[in-house]
């Protein structure tokens, strides 16, 4: 029987190992150093909140893996010997596999700042900086002041966890707008406004130094490059992006960019072994996406989809539209389709936003065809399903005004704002759009 | 807290004086025969001052124990007093208590209730500064030792099912506080507060404390709000001011919104005849109630799911969901809870049709027994077991440690009637947006019903179940707005998938066309 083995039990792992599961019978066993069981690496932070335990960030019950045959196996993997087929772990075990999947994920970045292995300093990704933070920021006695670095995704999240137990946050981003390399400056000014509103103290284009350490080792302040203001605090966040994890492949024969190098049947250069999830690095990005995506869903996909090809039905990675969401503190942000941060040459916006400022949209269309090109939206849930079709369907700007309120996917009897919507773009560009009543039929239609 | 400190320590106070007076009009008001009780409460209970209402209670449960047994022994059945014995001693206990409460209701009233609401609500109002901006504020619950199991919770657990027993088996050790309400039960009704009014305003006055707190927490969600208002609503005005009222129009108590089966008692031989005996309008009541439950609810939740009536309408729901609402968390959601679930509550619900069917079997045949099993006996055990053990003491004793939908997940009859339909045939699901979710958890660890809807939304499939009660927390916890509580066709409602939205679309349709 063809034995599977997959390194790494995250979302594209796991999500590889049970669609092989229920298309065949083979072997299957996932390698993982980090935890027992998979789960959920984005709910990590609601652990450290108090919102959940951690239990309740893993999807299936412990029995699942017995139960669908998927062996489990705890170690930490040094080296690939490709020629014999061979994992080999650090204390000395070895595996044989017949077909290697590498869904290792990523690391955070450290970009050789001074101080940055110092304890109290830690990235925002693995199990075990949960549990540093819990060490080293288990309250405000303990931590009476914590630095992050780097104003991304992570970095608000985590900004978030800290201010859940009352910690004060110092909050050193690199742009001179928080996020203002993906989102619009509308978006990422508004965001600004919120985080300020929860007392983080934000310093945008503000570079991190150094880190300074006490007598024992451990973070006594650090230092902005731009004032050189020391802030004493005793931890620092590192959350300036992640890169794949790929080190223990040094050597090994596979192929390495950034990430482990794919073609779109997400094969290495090696026959029998496959990358997928946030290491595996497309040799030519995909649309308009980046050859590597570390993004949740995108590893699902993955794995679903080399599941078929390992199962005799070898399938092209071809992701659909793009989508994303995230939370800012209590703002919501969801996008379909592409809205640079900078508009291109053919793309023109529309903006609205609410007068309570913290809800927006900005939808992104060609100027000359008017065709829709992708929106963001802030404070306002909208319904994936529409989108994707409209995006499939290549509708217009005007098609997607007329029909917003099929769009809503907010809970019932929320505020709706589809009306005031239509009207600001109505004004603005001199057309005479009539949004449509909410059909059932349309929504469903798919 | 000083409020409810005060409340418990009222159950010790007060003294009771059975005067000869009280005794005689008892014994003629309930035709008591037998002179072996009467002798013994004479020596023992009359003319005595008693300083607490255990000693009173035992002197009298004693007494009527006694007498029944000899009685029993020497078979004289006429002379057996069939009260049950702390239902007696509440009787005569209400009469005889003297002391302080018993004179000044109103100021113990402001001593209890009053500081109880009013520490309340000074505990949850600074919670619209300190919980900071409007959004979803679940910070700590997990690490706070009222919410996670820890000592106040198992403290909480001990007072609510402690309170229950009181409630439903030894009346007579609470009737201090009956007299706290009874000037708020004679404005309403006429009559003195029995336990039950208690329980009834104790029960407006929690949930609206505990709406309050709703309101602040979910101030940003008003699919919440409404909720909220509406089983407050029909808290106060139907279960509990609209039944007063009528008994002061001499018409029969009766919560119009309270169906069978969960009104388990409301074909009871009882219940019958006295709206028979009340002429048009309990005519009118009983043919509400059928209606009720054989055609305004199943066509309610056919449009709108279990939720118009568990979330929105329901006393018990309203409770759950308000004083409930901080240990919604702690219901179980692994398989075999799910297992058992489906088992319970399908035979709560065969057993409430099994002692209805025998009930109307006897009440039209005139036998009193059906298949050899005495119908009273099938209502005692159901009263019992279901109706007081079950709904009460476990629904809502338990709150803190299994969290706050025991009796609606486990036990409630008419949850389990309406999850029937809501499963097979409505226009209610939730719908799962597309490919966004990300698997975190919030939602099946905020389900109060124990749903792992997780385990349906990371697969793109919208979740259909019977237990689900649409109270809507899940979508409001979702940080990535995957989930929406939402009324549509029937076609497509159910739609189970292998590979999600998002994905290549020749994938899609390969996989989940199979």
């Amino acid at each position: 029987m063809e034995h599977i083995v997959i390194i790494g039990n995250g979302i594209s792992g796991v999500s590889a190992a049970r669609h092989i599961r229920k298309l065949s019978d083979k072997k299957i066993t996932i390698v993982s150093a980090e935890t027992d069981y998979f789960f959920s690496r984005t709910a990590l932070m609601y652990v450290y909140m108090g919102h959940m335990k951690f239990e309740h960030t893993q999807p299936y019950e412990n029995w699942f893996w017995k139960k669908n045959r998927i062996e489990l196996k705890k170690g930490y993997v040094s080296k690939v010997n490709t020629s014999t087929k061979q994992l080999e772990f650090s204390n000395g075990d070895t595996l044989g596999y017949d077909k290697l999947i590498i869904a290792t994920g990523s690391k955070p970045n450290k970009f050789g700042w001074p101080g940055q292995d110092l304890d109290g300093v830690m990235g925002m990704y693995h199990k075990q900086d949960l549990d540093n933070l819990e060490k080293y920021a288990p309250n405000n006695k303990v931590c009476k002041r914590a630095v992050i670095v780097g104003g991304g995704l992570i970095g608000i999240e985590l900004a978030e966890m800290l201010l859940s137990r009352d910690i004060p946050v110092t909050f050193l981003v690199r742009e001179d707008s928080f996020w203002n390399g993906v989102l619009p400056k509308e978006e990422s000014e508004m965001l600004n406004r919120h985080i300020k509103e929860h007392h983080i103290d934000l310093r945008l284009s503000s570079n991190l130094k150094e880190i300074k350490s006490d007598e024992n080792g451990k973070v006594k302040s650090i230092v902005i490059t731009e004032t050189g203001e020391e802030i004493p605090c005793e931890v620092v966040g590192l959350t300036a992006g992640v890169s794949p994890n790929i080190a223990f492949l040094k050597d090994s024969g596979v192929e390495i960019g950034r990430g482990v190098k794919v073609n779109r049947y997400l094969e290495t250069n090696i026959q029998d072994i496959y990358a997928i999830g946030d290491c595996a690095e497309q040799h030519e990005p995909i649309g308009s996406r980046r050859p590597i995506e570390a993004v949740w869903y995108t590893g699902r996909m993955m794995g679903e989809t080399l599941a078929q090809t390992l199962c005799g039905n070898r399938i092209e990675y071809k992701p659909g539209h793009w989508f994303n969401s995230a939370k800012f503190l209590d703002i919501e942000y969801q996008t379909y389709g592409w809205v640079w941060a900078q508009p291109k040459e053919n793309e023109t916006r529309f903006y609205w936003e609410h007068s309570g400022g913290k809800k927006c949209i900005h939808i992104s269309y060609d100027k000359d065809t008017q065709e829709f090109i992708g929106i963001n939206t802030f404070g306002i849930r909208m319904r994936h399903d529409f989108f994707d079709k409209i995006l499939t369907e290549k509708r217009n700007i005007t098609y997607v005004l007329e029909h917003l309120a099929d769009a809503n996917f907010d809970p019932e009897f929320y505020k709706l704002h589809e009306k005031e919507i239509v009207a600001k773009f109505n004004s603005e560009n001199n057309t005479n759009i009539q949004l449509k009543k909410k059909s059932w039929r349309r929504i469903f239609s798919a | 807290m000083i409020g409810l400190a005060i409340f418990t320590s009222l159950i010790f106070l007060g003294k009771y004086e059975v005067t000869p007076d009280i005794f005689d009009q008892l014994i003629t008001n309930k035709g008591i025969k037998s002179e072996l009780f009467i002798n013994d409460m004479q020596s023992n209970v009359v003319g005595k001052e008693f300083t607490n209402p255990f000693s009173f209670s035992s002197k009298v449960t004693s007494a009527l124990e006694n007498a029944n047994a000899s009685h029993k022994q020497n078979s004289e059945w006429d002379k057996v007093i069939w009260s049950k014995p702390h239902s007696l001693s509440y009787e005569i206990a209400k009469q005889a208590g003297t002391g302080p409460i018993a004179e000044n209701k109103g100021l113990f009233w402001w001593l209890t209730f009053g500081l109880g609401i009013i520490g309340a609500l000074m505990f949850i109002i600074p919670n619209v500064v300190t919980l900071g901006p409007e959004g979803i504020k679940n910070n700590g619950i997990y690490l706070s030792a009222a919410t996670n199991r820890g000592w106040i919770g198992w403290f909480a657990f001990v007072f609510l099912v402690g309170f229950y027993i009181l409630l439903y088996f030894y009346p007579d050790y609470i009737v201090n506080w009956t007299y706290l309400v009874d000037p708020i039960s004679e404005s309403l009704s006429g009559n003195m507060a029995s336990q039950w009014f208690l329980y009834g305003f104790l029960y407006c006055v929690v949930m609206t404390v505990m709406a309050v707190r709703m309101y602040i927490k979910y101030r940003h969600n008003k699919y919440q709000v409404l909720r909220t208002t509406s089983v407050v609503f029909f808290q106060i005005v139907f279960a509990f001011l609209i039944p007063e009222i009528l008994v002061r129009f001499e018409k029969p108590w009766y919560d119009f919104k309270n169906a069978f089966p969960l009104d388990y008692d409301f074909f009871f031989k009882w219940n019958l005849d006295e709206l028979i005996a009340s002429g048009g309008f309990g005519l009118f009541i009983l043919i509400w109630g059928i209606i009720l439950t054989l055609i305004i609810v199943p066509v309610m939740v056919y449009f709108f799911g279990k939720r118009w009536y568990c979330s929105w309408v329901c006393g018990c729901g309203g409770l759950a969901e308000t004083l409930g609402d901080p240990y919604r968390q702690l219901s179980d959601k692994s398989v075999k809870a799910w297992k058992l679930e489906r088992w319970l509550i399908h035979g709560v619900l065969v057993f409430a049709l099994v002692m209805t069917g025998f009930t109307l079997y006897a009440y039209f045949s005139g036998a009193e027994a059906v298949l050899g099993i005495k119908t009273q006996t099938i209502q005692d055990i159901y009263g019992f077991l279901i109706g007081s053990i079950f709904a009460g003491v476990i629904g809502t004793g338990f709150y803190p440690i299994f969290g706050n939908r025991v009796w609606c997940r486990f036990g409630c009859p008419l949850a389990a009637y309406m999850g029937i339909v809501q499963r097979f045939k409505s226009r209610f699901r939730i719908t799962t947006n597309g490919g966004q979710c990300i698997s975190c958890g919030n939602c099946s660890t905020y389900c109060e019903q124990g749903i792992d809807v997780r385990a349906y939304a990371q697969k793109g499939e919208n979740i259909v179940r019977a237990s689900c009660v649409g109270c809507g927390i899940c979508s409001a916890v979702c940080p990535r707005g995957v989930l929406k509580l939402e009324n549509g066709p029937e076609n497509g409602r159910i739609n189970p998938t292998d590979v999600l939205l998002g994905n290549d679309v020749d994938l899609m349709s390969l996989v989940n066309n199979k």
